[in-house]
């Protein structure tokens, strides 16, 4: 019999159980060499905002957190989405497992966001469209969170949390390009592939940060999605045999 | 190639310190306490799933 490889094994909690604990470390590692990278190039290094002084720095995290904020969602979307048409069970403990950290990256936008928009603008806060579309995400996380935590069958919630994904997603490209569309007292984008506005280690800085983020969010993804497979299939054989193996 | 002349420089963050430290002070805050929890959360279920295996297996042992 020959033994060929099959993408659709990992789909199915009892191959990709092991393989995600597997590789928590790694992601955690590549996470923190990242960061320390990114925090030294743009703490120690990075010239000072000819503009903004060094209250600039605060972009370090803010950039990466708002990205991260907008893709975690766009990942859950993705979830809902395979989890809908193909019915599998994988998807809704993905989209399960990301949504806590995508509330925190949404959080951290707006708490990063009012530290810096107090010293430049003089308000920890405005109505404006991108801090508006971004406070929206954050509550259509918490939204999701709350909506599937008050359905008791896991599936039903499953679906019913991806049809809010799915309807909720037409909000990421609003934050994206709503300091295009309309007038902000946000600033616009400093990262454009033509031409970058920043300076080389402000940039690098920040990529590397936005790295660290990355990594850090499917290092913990992974981890709470581990315990979410064990919970959801705690009838199955492969959990069964885990548990009285001693599984910590 | 360090653009600070002093720690204290570095703290004072040219008078932005409370609101960069505030930032990443969060942001550390967050990134410590998240894994924190999901690994706690981890314990306690498995500890439930644990628990709720041996009874099942006492019951039809019965």
């Amino acid at each position: 019999m020959k033994d060929r490889f099959n993408l659709y094994r990992f789909a199915s909690p009892a191959t990709f159980y092991p393989l995600a604990g597997a590789m928590i470390p790694y992601f955690v590692a590549v996470s923190v060499v990242f960061g320390l990278a990114g925090l030294w190039l743009g703490m120690l290094v990075a010239p000072t905002d000819f503009q903004q002084g060094e209250g600039y720095r605060i972009i370090f995290i803010h950039v990466p957190a708002s990205w991260m904020s907008m893709f975690i969602y766009l990942v859950m979307a993705f979830w809902a989405a395979i989890g809908l048409a193909f019915n599998t069970r994988l998807s809704g403990m993905m989209a399960q497992a990301l949504a806590p950290t995508g509330a925190l990256m949404a959080f951290l936008s707006l708490w990063t966001g009012a530290l810096w928009g107090k010293p430049m603008w003089g308000a920890w806060w405005v109505w404006d469209a991108r801090l508006t579309s971004e406070l929206i995400l954050l509550f259509l996380y918490i939204g999701y969170m709350a909506l599937t935590a008050a359905i008791d069958d896991a599936r039903r919630a499953d679906k019913a949390g991806a049809l809010l994904l799915l309807v909720g997603v037409v909000n990421v490209p609003i934050i994206y390009f709503s300091v295009k569309w309309w007038n902000t007292l946000h600033q616009g984008s400093s990262v454009n592939l033509a031409k970058s506005t920043m300076a080389t280690t402000m940039l690098w800085g920040m990529l590397l940060m936005a790295m660290c983020f990355w990594m850090y969010s499917i290092a913990v993804a992974f981890m709470r999605v581990r315990t979410i497979m064990l919970e959801r299939e705690r009838n199955a054989d492969w959990v069964k045999t885990l548990l009285a193996g001693g599984e910590k | 190639m360090i653009h600070w002349n002093s720690l204290a420089d570095f703290l004072a963050m040219g008078g932005y310190g409370f609101y960069v430290w505030g930032s990443f002070g969060m942001t550390v805050l967050i990134m410590l306490i998240e894994p924190i929890a999901v690994a706690r959360n981890r314990k306690i279920t498995i500890a439930r799933l644990k628990r709720q295996l041996r009874a099942e297996t006492r019951n039809t042992a019965e």
